[in-house]
């Protein structure tokens, strides 16, 4: 495989053209936003909680971003529906990575984790899960 | 397309100076269409550094022994190279810094901190490199004066017919504008700028860091009362630039950085300053590196500064010519006349990030982002633009590779 078709590889392109879990939802349990400042996008997370209260029932997001950093968060979207929020708030990075699967430069692989790190300001937000330096670090994910 | 207008510039002969050419990314050889981000460094100024390393390196000034005298000479001769490029008056009116960026706060905080205060007014424009616009609105923050904004018309260019209306009801102080914009290109009329800066009474501030690469910048034709240089964007090194100030106000000015090197005398009880330009210098400064600035200053010179100007505008309007022709292309910025050589333009729907990426596969660089403008990037709506830009050793056939690499992205994500 070509540098070019294993970055825009497939998968990659399906998610860009057709992300999972794009939108809006009102009312939703747990939110954020946070800016990558290096290219300046945007990504807002939204997550509904299960009835048990411990369970992402459902995600969803929007803003703007490259391929990689849209395609990466539709994927994060499948990835943690049905899962426990203790487990997603500890989610290694390495797991979104390997699910993403395309070798990534220091700085696309902001772009790529952009979302994941939203998604853990959201939690920590709603249900005060750890926030690991390496994400409350981030400055560029401003709290709402 | 053909170029039609040949340039006074052999862009092949020069590029062979530039050793950075002499390799190839992803198998490709390399179109570096990002000199307005730095500019590539020629044999000659990599050659003067590493002379003056070798032959005559020492600290500067007070050393009694030949070699800090042979040093001394270098580092002030460096000093008279960018005096005589502005036209300026004196070397006591030439500081060094460490960027232009360094430049521009000093003037923010030596002479703003001390001049600014409720009810006056400082002037920047939409088009600033954050370099200028965020040392003046934490400086205007600081003080209680307010800031306010020249704004762009859809054509990235200065709309200059209600500058009256922007004065009223306050005391304007500061007017501080680029001559060229890094983002867009735009050439701004900072003649006009600093006339009407002095009617008012204000100080006139030029960044000239993207400038000074591609026209001739004389202070005095300026009328400027502040000037700031970045040697890395003229094929300099990185890690030195340059003010230029009027006399009287620097002599005015409290010092900017303190420490060794600025002082007159030090006692326990207090300390005086040192003489013009080293007042604001403490510290040792970029020895070498002003060195290094002065050779490609001499550099660019035997070019050109005219024939490099000239050499631009027909790669600009050139590539704008066959950029427009794509599908869904959105370019900014004003006609090729009065532009330098810089192209924003956005593909719809497709992010910068992922045509620069693209692009770099077919070994083509170019820019991606928000050019440390965010101010002019929400005046256009958007978070980020591509740019390609071009200097003294771009050739046409890079414009090719950009025109066919962005008919690639096309196909690829469009």
């Amino acid at each position: 495989m070509t540098e070019f078709d294993q970055l825009y590889r497939e998968v990659i392109l399906d998610h860009y053209k057709n992300p999972r879990g794009h939108g809006v939802m009102e009312h939703a349990d747990a939110q954020a936003e946070g800016q990558n400042p290096f290219c300046g996008d945007e990504v807002s997370i939204y997550v509904s909680f299960g009835d048990d209260g411990d369970r992402i029932e459902d995600v969803k997001f929007s803003g703007r971003g490259c391929a990689i950093s849209q395609a990466a968060t539709s994927m994060l979207t499948e990835m943690v529906k049905g899962r426990s929020v203790v487990e997603i708030a500890e989610l290694p990075k390495e797991e979104l990575l390997e699910e993403i699967g395309i070798p990534l430069t220091p700085i696309r692989l902001k772009c790529a984790i952009l979302g994941l790190g939203v998604l853990k300001v959201a939690l920590h937000k709603a249900k005060g899960t750890p926030l690991p330096e390496e994400w409350a670090g981030l400055d560029e994910l401003q709290l709402t | 397309m053909a170029v039609t207008a040949k340039p006074k510039l052999d862009a092949r002969s020069i590029r062979a100076d530039f050793p950075i050419f002499e390799q190839q990314f992803h198998g490709k050889p390399l179109s570096f269409l990002d000199s307005a981000a730095s500019a590539q460094k020629p044999r000659q100024v990599l050659d003067a550094m590493r002379a003056f390393y070798e032959t005559s390196y020492a600290n500067v000034h007070r050393g009694v022994y030949q070699l800090a005298e042979r040093a001394t000479e270098a580092y002030e001769g460096a000093r008279q190279t960018i005096c005589s490029f502005v036209n300026a008056d004196s070397t006591r009116e030439i500081i060094f810094t460490r960027q232009a960026t360094e430049a521009l706060n000093l003037v923010a905080y030596s002479w703003g901190l001390n001049n600014l205060g409720p009810g006056d007014v400082v002037v920047v424009t939409e088009l600033e490199h954050h370099s200028n616009f965020v040392p003046w609105q934490y400086i205007a923050g600081r003080t209680g004066a307010e800031l306010r904004l020249i704004r762009i018309d859809d054509a990235g260019e200065l709309e200059l017919d209600n500058l009256d209306e922007l004065a009223a009801g306050g005391n304007i102080k500061v007017v501080a504008a680029n001559y060229v914009s890094n983002s867009i290109g735009t050439v701004n009329p900072v003649e006009r700028l600093s006339a009407w800066a002095h009617e008012h009474g204000a100080i006139m501030v030029v960044d000239a860091a993207q400038a000074a690469p591609h026209r001739p910048v004389d202070v005095q034709a300026l009328d400027c009362d502040f000037l700031a240089l970045s040697s890395h964007k003229l094929c300099g090194p990185t890690g030195v630039g340059a003010l230029w100030g009027r006399r009287e106000l620097l002599e005015k000015m409290e010092p900017f950085n303190l420490g060794g090197h600025m002082i007159r005398k030090v006692t326990l009880e207090r300390t005086t300053w040192g003489e013009l330009p080293y007042k604001f210098e403490a510290g040792t400064g970029p020895i070498a590196e002003a060195v290094g600035f002065a050779a490609a200053i001499d550099y660019i010179g035997r070019v050109g500064l005219e024939a490099i100007e000239e050499h631009e505008q027909t790669l600009v309007t050139n590539a704008l010519e066959r950029m427009i022709e794509i599908d869904g292309i959105v370019t900014y910025g004003p006609p090729p006349e009065r532009r330098a050589g810089i192209i924003s333009f956005n593909l719809d729907g497709i992010h910068p990030h992922d045509v620069a990426q693209i692009l770099d596969l077919d070994g083509v660089a170019i820019r991606a982002g928000h050019h440390c403008c965010q101010p002019l990037m929400s005046r256009f709506n958007v978070a980020a633009t591509n740019r390609a830009s071009f200097y003294l050793y771009t050739v046409p056939e890079e414009i090719d590779r950009l025109v066919e690499g962005l008919h690639k992205v096309k196909r690829m994500l469009g």
